[in-house]
Formats: structure tokens, sequence, C-alpha cells
């Protein structure tokens, strides 16, 4: 495809609006910075009410900022109506013309730039089999599956060729199974078209599969930036560890830092950590995944178990540490010892798995 | 916290859109000079006296004696008929949605009463109201032999009133009715209550605020109708028809346009009770749909009597509306019943009758279509768009819902007959067919509105937005997506201004000049002269003519509506 990749860039942005409830004004945005590559795929991430679709829809035209600036390419846009901004936007209801069949809802955005029509037939057709909906055009919009119409909006934002392609929680009205084929499908498509795609989504599976980078996003503001895999295993805040995936928390003190480990001290047992930054001396939070965390005969603490649960898969634990409850998958548990409801266990983890915060 | 940048940037966008911007002045200036500011006169010339603040113009008009009764009457009219239509309509609406009708032809009977009113000129049920019980009624002189029957006065007029304004209590308590979820009422059931007792402690507690809105949007009726006190009011003048007459019979103009702001007064408090109170509280108890199917009440001591009650009324509308026609057939009321065709013969050639018909529906024609694409417009902007203005617009075009005919009327002739504020300004469209067209689409444009936003408000905002989002601008969405998805609403807007416009006569009937012929006027005038055989005549073929082309749109919608793909 012929398009212009375009970067992104949020210049602290924020916007205000006012609470129905209280009348009273309040940050949905705040003070938000990104740099976003050309060509990435980079995902909004966090709860409902974290403000991620409002930036989108900043990024959109739909709203506009409070302050700071938004630019793509390089170029100042926060003037242009959304008509005029070189992005164009998969909507969570899809937003199909319910009056059009699917070559006149994919031609739409062609027919306003003008593209001669036989220019347009072709591109349509092209991008139709791009989406793997070739043949279908002349059906009428409700005549297709949910994930049928899904497809049909991609292909309507794609045909045009943006800058940037922007995905308001795409997948929310699919059923589990067809969310999990039509992420790979996007990404495919994403890489295929070699698009800038912004995606905003509150599912941190979704997440995980189809970013080159994550914005986790918490009470309007960035919480951390990262790729997937640095924001699973180092987390910065309890909030980020606790978002995506599960997360064992266990508090303690940092002693010391020696031969490339950190030393924390929990309710006077000390153990190794993965080296962190924390000070020597500081209070810090250990973060532990459940699969990383292993239920033994011997270990660092004894723990009292209250769940022992069968899931195929793994062994899932519910365990006590004094008052600290404790989730752990014991994976593969075919051959290894199951504890029961009731029986101490001893809890021990690698340093390298243990992230400290 | 500043929002000036967001402010300045919507700002910088909404001009961006030149189409927009123009079309959002023009309304703007168009609502301004043809609702608000024949309003504004009339205050002003109520107060004002050769340039000077004064009480005592009205003054004067509150202690005019003809003044104080037509004062009372409107409110005791209003009031009788508020409650009545309510009942009546309650009723209707109860055995239609809680009720298995036995019959195909009940359910056809009361959808018929429910769209006669909607296609019937509003003075119909006063003509064939005299026709049957007045004093050479069919039924009072020549059936049962009673030779001094008078219907003139409130009994004539309140049930005139009832009977045209319950089916709109019908169709408003049906709505309503409907969203009830029938497991409230079963749960009341299942706890023991029996059905008199879930009626009354959980529907009619539902419905409270549904049922004072019926109330008072019927009382804004009453006190705005102009016809029917008109015909067979007899001694009993409402303010409408009084401020007729204080123009017309007494030249007061001043002391008009004061009693148009008292019933202007009236028609806007009840308005604003009804729109933001009664609506909001409508809204907070009933929200969503029903869940699920209800099962109707079989029981035949509750539905046979039910039944009973609503077809004889029907029954009893339906003969109303039909003795229009034998008005116009028999050949001499009150003695001769033979049939003949002579009064349409003199309808047509005598007493002006197609020409009358050729002003009323070319006036009419030129008037809604430019009411349908306008509260498309103002629709469109209400829902979809952001700016400042917005609730100005929308303020002032569903205020025009609660202006009575009689005082828009009023209003224009104080205003424009001398220019505006009497300046000499824009004085020429006075006189002019063009001032009826704009009575025609100010009258017609509250309903159009209010339809084009609960459609619009149907349509899913981001459905509009992936249009703009793909490059379309303002006007590109209004008619390409917008237009399209809510076109049942724009034909239904069209064909109800078209009706309402041929149908009319309060504002009509104090704009109009000899050169123009409208059928409502015509009618008016025989019916005053006693020439109900013609009155009838022109009546039927008016209500013709309004049920083919309402008809006519049925049909489009069937075939060419967005139902089809909008259903899912």
């Amino acid at each position: 495809m012929a398009n212009e990749k375009k970067g992104i860039r949020l210049d602290h942005i924020s916007k205000i609006y006012v609470d129905p409830k209280t009348k009273k004004d309040f940050y949905a945005v705040k003070d938000v910075s990104l740099d976003i590559e050309p060509g990435s795929f980079v995902t909004l991430l966090g709860p409902s009410g974290c403000g991620k679709t409002t930036t989108l829809r900043m990024i959109a035209g739909f709203e506009s900022p409070d302050e700071g600036g938004i630019y793509l390419g390089g170029e100042k846009i926060d003037e242009l109506t959304p008509d005029k901004r070189d992005s164009a936007m998969v909507f969570q209801s899809y937003a199909l013309l319910p009056h059009y069949n699917i070559f006149d809802n994919v031609a739409y955005g062609l027919k306003i730039r003008k593209v001669p029509k036989d220019e347009i037939k072709k591109k349509v057709t092209d991008i139709l089999k791009l989406v793997g909906l070739e043949g279908m055009e002349a059906r009428m919009t409700n005549q297709l599956s949910g994930g049928q119409q899904q497809r049909v909006a991609l292909a309507r934002a794609l045909v045009v060729e943006p800058g940037v392609l922007l995905f308001d929680e795409p997948l929310s009205n699919l059923d589990a199974k067809l969310r999990v084929t039509m992420r790979t499908e996007i990404r495919r498509i994403q890489q295929e078209a070699g698009i800038t795609a912004v995606y905003v989504t509150h599912d941190q599976s979704e997440a995980m599969s189809i970013s080159d980078q994550i914005i986790i996003m918490n009470g309007g503001v960035v919480a951390q930036i990262g790729t997937p895999t640095e924001i699973y295993y180092h987390p910065k805040s309890e909030f980020v560890a606790d978002f995506i995936g599960d997360a064992n928390f266990l508090r303690g003190r940092m002693l010391r830092h020696e031969g490339g480990c950190g030393i924390v001290d929990i309710n006077g047992t000390e153990v190794r950590v993965e080296d962190s930054s924390v000070a020597d001396g500081a209070d810090t939070t250990i973060v532990l995944r459940p699969e990383s965390t292993i239920l033994d005969a011997e270990g660092f603490f004894p723990v009292d178990v209250v769940v022992s649960c069968f899931m195929g898969a793994y062994q899932l634990y519910h365990v006590m540490l004094g008052d600290t409850k404790l989730i752990i998958h014991e994976y593969n548990p075919k051959n290894k010892r199951i504890f029961q409801q009731g029986e101490t266990a001893y809890l021990s983890f690698e340093s390298e798995n243990a992230h400290c915060i | 916290m500043n929002k000036n940048q967001s402010a300045r940037l919507d700002r910088t966008k909404f001009f961006a859109d030149p189409v927009l911007v123009v079309t959002v002045f023009l309304l703007i200036a168009m609502l301004l000079l043809f609702v608000l500011y024949p309003l504004v006169i009339l205050l002003v010339d109520s107060f004002l006296e050769e340039g000077h603040l004064t009480g005592a113009i009205f003054e004067r008009v509150l202690h005019l004696q003809r003044f104080k009764v037509a004062f009372w009457n409107t409110l005791l009219d209003g009031m009788i008929v508020g409650v009545l239509s309510t009942l009546i309509g309650l009723l209707f609406a109860y055995v239609d949605v809680y009720v298995r009708l036995r019959s195909r032809i009940l359910e056809k009977l009361f959808n018929l009463v429910a769209l006669l009113p909607v296609v019937s000129p509003p003075f119909v049920l006063s003509l064939s109201m005299i026709c049957l019980f007045g004093r050479a009624g069919f039924i009072t002189k020549y059936l049962l032999g009673i030779r001094n029957s008078n219907i003139y006065g409130l009994g004539g007029l309140a049930v005139v009133q009832t009977m045209t304004f319950f089916p709109v209590c019908y169709m408003m308590l049906r709505g309503l009715l409907r969203n009830i979820d029938p497991s409230l009422e079963e749960a009341a059931r299942d706890m023991g209550a029996s059905r008199w007792k879930v009626f009354t402690s959980v529907t009619f507690p539902l419905i409270l605020p549904g049922l004072g809105n019926a109330f008072l949007v019927t009382f804004i009726e009453c006190a705005a109708d102009f016809a029917n006190p008109m015909l067979i009011g007899g001694n009993y003048d409402t303010l409408a028809t009084t401020i007729y007459l204080q123009i017309t019979g007494a030249y007061d103009k001043q002391g008009a346009a004061a009693m148009a702001i008292v019933l202007l007064s009236i028609t806007i408090v009840m308005f604003i009770i009804q729109k933001y109170y009664l609506e909001s509280k409508t809204a907070a108890t009933l929200t969503g749909k029903a869940s699920r199917a209800r099962m109707p009440i079989t029981e035949k001591r509750v539905t046979a009597p039910l039944t009973v009650l609503c077809s004889l009324i029907s029954v009893f509308v339906i003969v109303m509306y039909v003795m229009v026609l034998f008005g116009a057939l028999f050949k001499v009321w009150g003695r001769n019943y033979s049939l003949s065709l002579e009064h349409f013969r003199r309808v047509l050639f005598m007493h002006g009758g197609l020409r009358a018909f050729k002003d009323s529906a070319i006036l009419s024609a030129i008037a809604s279509p430019i009411t349908a694409v306008l509260s498309m417009i103002i629709a469109y902007l209400v829902v979809k768009k952001r700016f400042k203005g917005r609730g100005l617009i929308e303020l002032l075009s569903i205020l025009a819902m609660a202006v009575p005919g009689t005082v828009l009327g009023v209003g224009y002739i104080r205003g424009f007959s001398g220019g505006i504020f009497h300046s000499g300004i824009l004085k020429g469209i006075y006189g002019t067919s063009l001032i009826l067209i704009i009575a025609f689409v100010v009258r017609s444009l509250p309903t159009g509105t209010r339809s084009g936003i609960s459609a619009l408000r149907q349509i899913d905002k981001s459905i509009e937005e992936s249009a703009i989002d793909l490059g379309a601008g303002s006007s590109r969405v209004f008619f390409t997506v917008t237009l399209p998805l809510i076109k049942d609403s724009f034909l239904s807007g069209l064909v109800t201004a078209f009706v309402r416009s041929i149908t009319a006569i309060s504002a009509v009937i104090l704009l109009v000049t000899p050169r123009w012929k409208m059928v409502t006027i015509q009618i008016n005038s025989l019916a005053e002269k006693g020439d109900y055989g013609e009155a009838c005549g022109f009546a039927t073929i008016l209500i013709i003519i309004v049920y083919a082309v309402v008809a006519l749109m049925n049909l489009f919608i069937k075939h060419f509506g967005t139902s089809k793909y909008m259903e899912e």
C-alpha cells in the first residue's frame, strides 16, 4: 500500500470533563505525553474511565484537548476537524452505514476523496480480499455476522490509506473465540499494510498479543509505557502489576544489593530478588506472578493452603502467608506433590522471578 | 481548571465548516424572527403606549367582562376536557395493551379511532355534532322529536374536544404502558394482589406522571383550540375566540395583544411543567423496554365490560365522522333526508371550492417540504452537533409548540403589518402568501422537530462519526447518512406538515387576505351561516384528500422505507 506511515506525538495533553452528578470539572486525561513510532502498533490499555477512549477521540478530532497539542507526522492537527485529519477509525459498534451494501460502505471514503470509479472498484476489491470478504460486495450489512462486520469496518478504514489507524475497542462486541481469531487477523493486516495503529482496549490479553508497545492508563494518567514483556515482568506499580495478569504482592524492606541481586527482608526472612533501583533500607513490594511462585515441602516461608483446585493445565492454590493471600499456579501438576486444603506447605521463588517495586 | 483551549479549538473546528455555520446562523435568524419576535412584539405592544411603559392596556383588558369570562371559560373547559380525554385515553390504552382483543375488527376499529383525528380538520366533529344533536339534529329532532335542543355551549364543546383529543392521550399512554416491565405486575400478582390491586398499586403509580403529561398536553390543545369553540361554543367564548373577536369585531389590536399574552402564559406554564417536570419523571419511572411479552388478561369479567365500553366509544366517534359525509349527501338537513350530490356541486362550483382546494393545497405543498427539511436539520444540529446556540435553536423550535395559533396570528399582525418593530422593514410580507406559508411552517415545525429528534437519538452516534472520520463534511454527512437513516421520520414529517397546514385555521384566519381562499376558512364561514350541507361537503373532500396523502405515505414507507435495513 502506498500510504505514508505517520508517527503520532501527544505533547502534554489533558482533557477536562464535567462530572454529570457533582457538576465539578475533573481531568479525564491528564498530562499525557506519547511518541508513537511510524508503523508501530500501540495499545492504550486500562480500566473503564481511565481516559483511553478520550485520548483516542482527541487524536481522531472528535474531542479537543484542553491542554497540550497533538502532532501527526510532525504536523500539528489540533485545529483540524475529524474529516480533515489523516486518520481512520474502527468503531466499537462498527458503525457501518446500514443503508449501504458492503461495497458502498468501503467505497464511501474513496468517493469523498473523488477517486476515479474504476480505481475505487479495484481498491475495494483488493481490500476486501485482504480482510477475507471477497465476493460479498453486494451484501447488506445486516446480513453479516459480527466478525464480518468488523472486517468491513476495518476494510473501510484501511482503504483510504490513512496515516494512522485508530481502533476503539473493536472486538468487545464479539464472542470470546472470535475475539482471539480477529486480533490475530488485525495484527496480520496491520503488518501487511505497514500502517501505524493506535488501539484502545480494556482486555489485557488482547493488548499483550498484538502490541509493539502498551500504554497503561489509570485515572487519566499514563501509568506505564513499554513492550508487553517489559510491562509483564517489570511493572512499575502495583496497579500495573495487578492489571496485567495476576500478581502476588509481598511487602518487605530492601536490605542491600549484592552480586547482581537484591536482598529483601520479609518478616525476618531474607530472600534474594531481581536487581532493582530500590534504595537500600527502603520499603519495597515484591511482585510475584502466580506461575513463577513455587509451592513445595520446603522453601522460604510456611503457608496455609486454603484453596486447592485442579484446573486441568495447572493446580490452582490460594495460600495464606500471615494475613497476605497469594495465588499460585502449579503448571503440569500431574507428577508433582499436590497439597490439599488445610495442609501447610512452603513457598519459594527464583530470584530472577521476583521483581521489586 | 481551564477549558479555554478546547473551547477555542471547538470554535475553530466549527467555523471550518462554512455550510454548517451558515445553516446555524440562518436558522437562528429565522427562529428569532418568526417565533420569538412575534411573541416579543405582543409583550411590547401590551406594555408600551406611545413610547411609554404602561400597565394601562393590561389593566383595561383585565377589567373587561368579556375577558374575565373567557379566561375562566378557557380554564374550565381545559380542565374538563383534559380529565375526560386522559381517562378515556387510559381506558383505550389499557385495553390495547392488557386485554387480548377477540377480533381483528376491534383492532382495526381502535387503529381507525387513533388515526381519525390526525387526518381530519379540527372542527369536523363540531359539524357532525351540530348535525346530529343540534336544533335540526338527526337524532334530537328526527329520531327523538326534541324541538329546542341546544348543543351550543360548554357541554357540546367539551364532548367534541374530548373526542378530538383523547386519541392523542391514547397513543401517549399506550407507549407508556408498553414500556412497563410485565414482571413488575407479575411479582405483585405473585405476592397475592388482585388485578384491581395490581392496577392501583403498581400500574397506576408508574404511569401517574404520564397521566399528568397527557392531561397537560390536552389542556394546552384545548386552550389553543380555535375552530371548535368558534363553531359549537355558542356564547361560551374562550380566550382563543375572544382574541379573534377583539381584532375582527372590536378592532382592538392592543387589547388582543394583551389577551394573547395571557393565553400564551397559560399554555407556556403548562408546557414547561409538562416538558421539564413530568417528562423527566415519566422517563425516570419507566426506563427501557419490557423484558418480555405480557400475558394478556383473559378473564371475561374484566375483558368484556372494558371491550364493550371502548367499542361503544369507538363506534360513536366513527359515526360522528361518517355523519360528515351524510351531512353533505342529505338534501336539506333536518327536513329532507333524501340523498343528492347537490351540496358537492355547490361546494365545487358556487362557493369557489375548486379554487379554495387549489390554494390550500398549493400553499401547504410549498410549506411542507420546507418544514420537513428544516425540522430534520434542526433535529440533526440539536442531537449530533455541539455549538453555542444549540440550546436556543432547540428551545425556540420546541417553544413554538406551546404557542396557540391565535397568539401567533396576532403576533404576526402586530409584528409585520407595520414592519419589524413598526419600522416598515419586512412590511412587504404582510398580507402575502409568504406569511401564510411561514405561519404553516412555524405551526408544524415543533412536531417535525420532535419526531426528528427522537428518530436521531435512536441512531448510534458513531455511525455519523465514522462518516466524518472518513472525510465527509457536515452537509455531506447529513445528506448521505443522517437523512437516509431517518427517511421514515422525514416522510412522516412531510406529510404531517402538509396535513396540519391544509387543515389549519387558527393562525390563518387572522392572516389570510381575500386574494387567497382557504378551505378551512370557507368551512368556518359556511358553518357560521348555517350552511351545514356545504360545510360538510368541503370537510368530506378535505378528509379524503388528507387520508389519501397519509395512505400514500404509508405505502411509500412500506416499500422504500428505512425500516427494512434498520430492523435487527
